[in-house]
């Protein structure tokens, strides 16, 4: 369960959304400049709305009236940029060991072959196609246990045929992992694979929430 | 005249000089290159400052800080520790010229590191501290030696603070730069042409080092 709701302005641009989302992934849609990154930014702590609050599970992360404001290593939110962002200093393994914690992380070995990865777990991050490295850094995500999971544009950047192979991934993640996916989308293909709510977003503000039937 | 004895005390002032402030040079330039907090234009300014004042205004500061009635000098006497005109004043010249190209060359290299590898660390439970030291410094960390190098070469041929806060007594304080402007003074020039070829190559030698260190590190 996320509660959400936060005013930020940055520059000329100001979001405000209200959201209460009991979803198992959820698709914020909408052109450019909508505001889609400042929410997943907002609910992972990289930006701090001006007022409102947040909360996951009941877990306050920012709540402006009572002054609380979790820094994004208190957060526990697994957050996958759009241009996914692996360290290109580290191999595949040290990127998905970083942000293990003993006892709250799942086992490497579930994490790789859930996400056929195993293979290249002692390969350099600069020799990986791009949906493997879609799967490494959505691994590295899930191997910090989090409590709900982030995506920008997880598909963008790969070709039509590789996003019908990841799509796979990204279901065997909410059913099996069981963690709360919220996901930036411009594809009606992967929403209608992934999402039971899809927000519409357009100009900082919500326009549309949509439940589909699953 | 004894040319390995003032090369070996300038080399060791330099060295001693970058790695005094390497490590708070290099969170300073993280710092102004990442965080925004109170103060930080005043701090910038007055780090760069020595870049800018004439060398000579630098030492003199240094000296009404650190002289027996100075502010700094004062306090430092009472823990019985005596600076200008010994070898920490050289030290001390050193390290304060050095220190606006390390913060600047090392703050454009950690500028230059895209903020989404800090972020995403962040999202994965690293403190800023693992951040710095697992991302931030590895990944910028080819600006960071270029820096400590263009500390330690700045170091390597101070003279105008130097000459003013530690003096040119031989033996104690007389650094290469000062013993050349010595030798010249006093016309003395094949003594200063022998140490113009020992600072030329030690010069050479350093920046050959660290460009040679620069290109083999591994993408």
């Amino acid at each position: 369960m996320i509660a959400l709701d936060v005013d930020l302005e940055q520059g000329s641009f100001s979001l405000s959304a209200r959201i209460e989302l009991d979803s198992r992934a959820a698709a914020l849609f909408g052109p450019s400049g909508a505001g889609k990154t400042t929410i997943l930014d907002s609910i992972a702590g990289l930006r701090t709305p001006r007022r409102g609050s947040i909360a996951v599970d009941g877990r306050v992360l920012f709540s402006s009236s009572a002054r609380i404001n979790l820094p994004p290593h208190q957060r526990r939110v697994g957050y996958v940029p759009q241009d996914v962002a692996l360290f290109p200093h580290m191999n595949v393994r040290r990127n998905l060991e970083y942000g293990t914690h003993p006892g709250s992380s799942p086992a490497l070995e579930r994490v790789v072959g859930m996400l056929e990865i195993d293979r290249l777990v002692d390969r350099q991050v600069t020799e990986l196609s791009g949906g493997e490295r879609q799967r490494v850094a959505l691994g590295r995500a899930l191997m910090s246990g989090p409590s709900l999971l982030l995506l920008d544009e997880p598909l963008a950047a790969v070709d039509v045929p590789l996003r019908r192979r990841i799509l796979p991934y990204l279901q065997r993640v909410r059913d099996e992992m069981r963690i709360p996916i919220v996901y930036v989308s411009h594809d009606r293909e992967e929403v209608e694979a992934l999402a039971d709510t899809v927000i519409r977003l357009d100009l900082g503000r919500i326009v549309d929430i949509e439940h589909v039937a699953r | 005249m004894n040319a390995w004895q003032i090369t070996g005390f300038t080399l060791a002032c330099a060295v001693a000089a970058t790695v005094a402030i390497v490590p708070p040079g290099v969170v300073l330039a993280w710092l102004l290159a990442r965080r925004r907090f109170r103060g930080r234009a005043l701090i910038e300014t007055l780090v760069t400052m020595p870049l800018v004042m004439p060398p000579v205004a630098t030492g003199l500061l240094l000296l009404v800080l650190f002289s027996r009635r100075g502010f700094v000098g004062r306090v430092l006497e009472r823990a019985g520790i005596d600076v200008v005109f010994t070898w920490k004043a050289v030290v001390l010249a050193m390290a304060i010229m050095g220190l606006p190209l390390l913060v600047r060359t090392a703050r454009a290299g950690f500028e230059q590191v895209n903020t989404r590898y800090e972020d995403v660390a962040a999202t994965l439970g690293a403190r800023p501290l693992r951040i710095f030291l697992t991302i931030s410094l590895p990944l910028a960390w080819p600006s960071v030696l270029a820096a400590a190098v263009l500390a330690f070469a700045r170091a390597l041929g101070e003279f105008g603070a130097t000459v003013v806060v530690a003096g040119n007594i031989p033996g104690v304080t007389r650094t290469l730069a000062v013993a050349i402007y010595g030798y010249t003074e006093t016309g003395q020039d094949r003594q200063a042409m022998v140490l113009i070829a020992v600072a030329a190559v030690v010069s050479f030698a350093a920046l050959w080092c660290s460009n040679h260190l620069v290109e083999r590190r591994p993408a």
